[in-house]
């Protein structure tokens, strides 16, 4: 009985202390005085590796989703002879929703995966300590560009994910099924919202990239330098890190449209 | 020379989310700019609004000239009182204007048509914080369907 009660306790500390080592290591890695000529080539190496990279996987998720989006509201709104309302449906559901959403999950699939897995295998090579010795920082040098990098791509990722899946939904409901072409632009211009809809949207993609990036670059600074280790954190990067944009993304939504 | 295609493919990476942002705001976002102008507000009392919401559209015949920009109780009898921004490129209304509740399609958004009053010599024009008295209000579908079945058991 009171060895289970040890082991909430224990469990409940260690959650604790995980959160706080995760912020002590972003602030330490984030703050203090940038030198621009040194890690300016390092931030653009990570912007390519993790934004650049992640663009394809973007690109034709994104045109599916909208086609799919496209096909299954054409089904439904034609039934009511509201086929022409298409072009809102499609652009509301990407902007304020798919758009954000799915591009964080892919990203963390895509980018914070392997994020995790070479921060971690630096780790268990005992880079990090090298870097260490030679008086480098490893938060500094290794950490920091990463998180930069993470953090700008995403949202420009997720940007183009939902003029992608625009472009998607356009391409069956307009080309394919034949939807109005003015009436689709314009029941869309109609409805859709600068600050509404396309801010919050980019609110949304920002906060993710923040979440998701922190996350995988702890879950690798942090983990059990061993096979199994880096193994069991690339493993949780994505369990965590998509749980998170999840469960983040109802609370955003029943702040901004609740 | 790697790292100059690195930042090539970053730069142009960069190029590509600034444009599809542009697409999003030019294309899929509303740009006409009815509201974003100078502008007045007129006010308007109904007995019921029914579905409206702030930001519905204020059309004329059709052709929208402003928006909702508040609604809320008025004054001891607790009268709905509509707030109306209206662009300044439409100032020449006379008070004997009238505005009813409306709804688009069967189905559609509530919106607010205004009717141009007559102008003669004795009238004046709507202003800034001008009330317009000449109010029509939503149709609600539960009344309607009372004042039907009402007037069938009087027959």
């Amino acid at each position: 009985m009171f060895d289970r009660i040890a082991a909430l306790g224990k469990a409940v500390l260690d959650t604790v202390a995980g959160a706080g080592a995760a912020l002590i290591m972003l602030v330490r890695a984030l703050i203090g005085r940038p030198n621009l000529r040194k890690s300016w080539p390092l931030l653009m190496q990570q912007m390519y590796s993790l934004g650049v990279l992640s663009l394809l996987i973007i690109i034709i998720s994104g045109l599916f989703i909208g086609m799919v989006l496209g096909l299954q509201g054409f089904t439904i709104l034609v039934d009511f002879g509201a086929e022409q309302s298409l072009g809102q449906m499609v652009a509301l559901s990407l902007l304020r929703e798919l758009g954000p959403v799915v591009t964080a999950l892919l990203f963390a699939g895509r980018a914070g995966s392997a994020l995790t897995a070479e921060i971690g295998l630096m780790k268990a090579t005992e880079q990090l300590s090298s870097l260490e010795m030679m008086a480098v920082d490893p938060l500094r040098r290794v950490i920091s560009p990463r998180f930069w990098a993470g953090f700008y791509s995403m949202p420009i990722l997720a940007t183009i994910f939902s003029a992608v899946g625009i472009y998607g939904g356009y391409l069956v409901g307009v080309q394919w099924l034949g939807v109005d072409d003015g009436a689709f632009w314009s029941v869309m211009q109609s409805s859709v919202e600068w600050q509404e809809d396309i801010l919050n949207g980019l609110i949304k993609s920002i906060v993710f990239a923040f979440v998701v990036t922190w996350i995988a670059l702890y879950k690798g600074y942090n983990c059990t330098p061993t096979s199994v280790g880096i193994s069991r954190a690339t493993t949780s990067t994505v369990v965590t890190a998509s749980l998170a944009v999840l469960g983040l993304d109802f609370v955003l939504t029943a702040l901004m449209f609740g | 020379m790697e790292s100059r295609n690195t930042h090539l493919a970053v730069g142009l990476f960069v190029i590509f989310g600034i444009l599809a942002m542009l697409f999003l705001g030019l294309r899929a976002a509303n740009t006409s700019a009815v509201t974003t102008g100078e502008t007045y507000k007129i006010y308007a009392k109904f007995d019921n609004i029914g579905g409206l919401k702030e930001r519905s559209p204020i059309k004329v015949g059709g052709v929208v000239i402003g928006r909702v920009s508040a609604i809320s109780l008025d004054g001891a009898y607790y009268e709905p009182l509509v707030e109306m921004t209206i662009s300044k490129q439409y100032s020449e209304f006379s008070d004997t204007s009238s505005v009813s509740i409306l709804t688009s399609g069967l189905l559609g958004e509530q919106y607010i048509g205004l009717n141009p009053g007559f102008i003669d010599d004795t009238v004046e024009m709507l202003g800034d914080g001008d009330y317009i008295y000449d109010t029509k209000s939503a149709l609600v579908l539960e009344d309607l369907i009372g004042q039907f079945l009402f007037g069938q058991g009087n027959d």
